[in-house]
């Protein structure tokens, strides 16, 4: 802010407080000119009014509210001026989590007097918190999954066994993943991961980018960006070619379709096996990564009515998995990624 | 209440009929809409699937009709009622005050049109988009017209207290309106407004908290200053205190906007200014409270025969409450708590339906009988019985919403010990539901309450002229 809005601004405010300091004290002496208690002497459609004195009560205590309003503002400041503690919420006006963070630090090694409460919590949080999820974090995903199932026996008096405590370790990693999956996944994989049109079952053994403990981490921690299907209805000669592809579509999961149509369609879809193989099985089967989905399976990312695989053929398809590194940090995403790995478990 | 002076000075009490009735009218239609989308919080089929009924689209008409519909009205109805009685003037503007009837009805037309299709500005309490924010400046000028010219010409030497809130009101949301609507138009139906991100949060809540300070506090002080010792035939209590709550209260109530907006993007100063000046703002708010009640001093009596007098000095009693709540929760800290909860929306419904609503209904019922010839309503037992289910409906409506919101708030907050959040967000939605249909249950009476006032007011209307006698009280 430059000084002349910085001035501008303390002139303001300070002298509204004080403005009311003085309209108070005015008030506060009888300048009336009659009585206190007696009317003022003129009336408004017959409605008069006295001159009473301001409650004692009201008046301490507004005075008491402008004095205090003075020390709030001396103690977390006003424009550019930080205040005498040097509170801030947060790092305002940095874009960047790299960028606050170095911040913070500049504001620590120069002792700098200046407290970012965000910061200050964070850090509280990491300190008691960090070592639970670095001890879920010394242990692989599929270790934390095998103790989906496994009961822990009680029975024992006096202290638990090393492997009871590791059995407890890891199903207690399970809870707080899906405690964690279900503040930052579920919106739109649904509580139970089940998924919804667009967002995939994350339960179904049914995998876009892979389902091995290291595909999922990588899907959480990097995000997954898929924009290859894109609209077809002009490469497939218009309207009859997506409906004669959709229809080979359908067939692969063995519904029953004009077969005429899906034949007409088999003869398409050379286009489409690029991405989706030649047998429709996905790109995974091929080996490659690269999202595009299974369409032999009867599972649809996107519905399975006529309707709906004709308008993914015919306009194309975009999904987003956003990336959580930044968000969660790793140790946080390995608990996630273990309590999804263990969905599809037995 | 009788009809003394008329003879004086000839008034144009046309407008203020016109806008009496409709008072009445949109107060039925604007809670009719918010029972409807409080219903859809439980019940959201309640939509039927339909776009023009969701609940994103009704809420938005909700809000309009009871501030701008209802709220204003009773304010256009009450100032130029007032204005012409204090300064025993007859209104200014002669067409021109027939024209801030009907313009101001085309606004509140345009805006059940428009919002329910989806028009929207985006901006809460300025939903309504550029063309319309058009009409509503050209009608505001000319309400501002119409009132100043009759102050000017008044008879009697002072400005009573009631016009200083009505002009400062006038004043205010005229330059609320502007500040916050300067939008570049793109289309007949869209403008995108001129100031960028935290700026314009910031414009916003300057206007939406002040469409608060101004028109919904203010402008109804204004309407208690003078129903209030009219009604109970008694003088105003302190001059001096209508002073320096007047002053500090308009000096004050402009920089509460930032609280709002506690924990964003906007500057900690602009927040920690935001909250100071709230907090300061409690005692000037109450002010006015305690000017209007200590006016019944000498007078108490009189609550136990008129239920005209019970709904002013209820609305004094609501609006203590509020204005303590606000400043309360505009603190830092307990807005954390507060804050995106139903807690909030319990707050605003205390102040609109306990204080904003119930000092429009005493004043209407004090009003329709002057404007129509009568020496009293039509039924007093019925006015009684609005009563009853008015505060009984607004006890409902706030507890519910104090308990669920503060309920969500903690339920938000809540941490297990190994730092993940104990609630998801659909189960404090879940806990909501049994409050949500308390308050259901309060609006329902709060509706049913306008229809059987609409009644009333019918038939006072209808009644042969001075066929209806004041009741003799002993």
């Amino acid at each position: 802010m430059s000084s002349f809005w910085n001035i501008w601004v303390w002139v303001l405010s300070l002298g509204t407080l004080v403005g009311c300091f003085f309209l108070l004290r005015m008030c506060l002496k009888n300048f009336a000119g009659v009585e206190e208690g007696e009317s003022m002497g003129h009336t408004f459609d017959g409605i008069e009014e006295l001159n009473n004195p301001l409650p004692k009560w009201w008046s301490t205590f507004f005075l008491l509210t402008i004095v205090w309003a003075f020390g709030y503002i001396a103690l977390y400041g006003l424009g550019n001026w930080t205040g005498l503690l040097g509170w801030k919420s947060s790092n305002q006006g940095i874009l960047n989590i790299a960028e606050s963070k170095a911040k913070t630090l500049e504001y620590l090694e120069k002792d700098s007097g200046v407290l970012v409460q965000y910061d200050r919590e964070m850090a509280a949080a990491e300190a008691k918190y960090g070592p639970i999820f670095a001890a879920y974090a010394q242990r692989s995903i599929e270790d934390l999954a095998s103790a989906k199932n496994v009961e822990i026996d009680f029975d024992t008096k006096g202290e638990l066994t090393a492997e009871q405590s590791d059995l407890l370790q890891a199903k207690e990693a399970l809870k707080v993943g899906q405690r964690l999956f279900i503040q930052n996944c579920a919106q739109c994989h649904g509580s139970d991961a089940h998924g919804t049109t667009g967002f995939p079952n994350l339960a179904d053994k049914d995998w876009l980018y892979g389902g091995t403990p290291e595909a999922i981490k990588h899907t959480v921690m990097e995000g997954r960006i898929a924009t290859g299907m894109m609209a077809w209805e002009s490469a497939l000669g218009g309207d009859q070619g997506v409906k004669e592809v959709a229809a080979y579509v359908i067939s692969l999961s063995g519904r029953s379709i004009d077969p005429e149509l899906a034949k007409a369609g088999k003869a398409k879809f050379a286009m489409c096996a690029a991405c989706h193989g030649p047998n429709g099985e996905g790109s995974l089967a091929m080996g490659t990564p690269m999202g595009a989905p299974n369409l032999s399976d009867n599972i649809w990312l996107y519905g399975g009515s006529k309707r709906a695989v004709e308008e993914s053929i015919r306009n194309g398809r975009a999904g987003i998995m956003p990336p959580w590194k930044d968000i969660l940090g790793e140790e946080k995403v390995h608990v996630i990624s273990a309590y999804v790995y263990s969905l599809s478990q037995d | 209440m009788t009809q003394s002076n008329t003879s004086a000075v000839d008034y144009n009490f046309d407008v203020v009929r016109q806008f009496t009735v409709m008072t009445v009218i949109w107060g039925i239609v604007g809670t009719l809409v918010g029972v409807l989308i409080a219903a859809q919080l439980i019940w959201p089929a309640l939509n039927f699937d339909t776009p023009w009924l969701t609940y994103s689209r009704l809420r938005p008409l909700h809000t309009n009709a009871v501030i701008f519909a209802f709220g204003t009205s009773a304010l256009f109805a009450t100032s130029y009622y007032v204005v012409q009685r204090t300064c025993q003037a007859r209104l200014f503007g002669g067409k021109l005050a027939a024209f801030t009837f009907w313009g101001w009805q085309a606004v509140i037309v345009a805006a059940i049109i428009s919002l329910p299709l989806g028009y929207t500005s985006s901006k809460e309490y300025a939903e309504l988009e550029w063309p319309i924010d058009i009409l509503i400046t050209i009608v505001w000028v000319s309400y501002a017209i119409v009132f100043f010219g009759t102050l000017i010409k008044r008879k009697v030497s002072h400005i009573y207290v009631a016009n200083w809130f009505f002009g400062g009101f006038i004043v205010t949301v005229a330059v609320l309106h502007l500040g916050n609507s300067m939008a570049i138009p793109v289309s007949g139906m869209k403008a995108y407004s001129i100031y960028p991100g935290a700026i314009d949060a910031m414009m916003q809540w300057w206007y939406g908290h002040n469409a608060v300070g101004f028109l919904l506090t203010a402008g109804f002080l204004g309407m208690m200053y003078y129903f209030v010792p009219k009604q109970a035939e008694r003088p105003v209590y302190s001059y001096r205190l209508s002073i320096v709550h007047f002053w500090a209260l308009v000096s004050l109530y402009i920089w509460a906007g930032p609280h709002h907006l506690h924990y964003t993007a906007l500057p900690d100063w602009a927040q920690s200014v935001g909250m100071v000046m709230s907090i300061v703002l409690f005692l000037p708010s109450w002010g006015g409270m305690i000017n209007g009640i200590m006016t019944l001093s000498g007078a108490w009596h009189k609550l136990r025969h008129d239920p005209i007098l019970r709904f002013l000095i209820v609305s004094l009693s609501f609006y203590g409450m509020s204005t303590f709540e606000g400043p309360m929760m505009a603190i830092k800290s307990v807005n954390a708590l507060s804050h995106y909860t139903d807690w909030t929306v319990g707050h605003v419904h205390s102040g609109a339906l306990g204080w904003v609503a119930m000092v429009s209904i005493g004043a209407m019922y004090h009003l329709i009988p002057v404007l129509f010839n009568q020496g009293r309503m039509y039924s007093i037992r019925l006015i009684n019985i609005h009563f009853w289910m008015h505060t009984a409906g607004i006890v409902l409506y706030i507890v519910a919403m104090w308990i669920s919101g503060v309920m969500q708030g903690l339920m938000w907050r809540a941490v297990n010990s190994d730092g993940t959040l104990t609630y998801s967000f659909v189960e404090s939605l879940t806990a909501s539901y049994p409050f949500y249909f308390m308050r259901f249950l309060g609006g329902v009476l709060v509706v049913a309450g306008f229809i059987l006032m609409a009644y009333n007011m019918f038939k006072t209307i209808g009644a042969k002229d001075n066929s209806l006698k004041p009741v003799e009280v002993a």
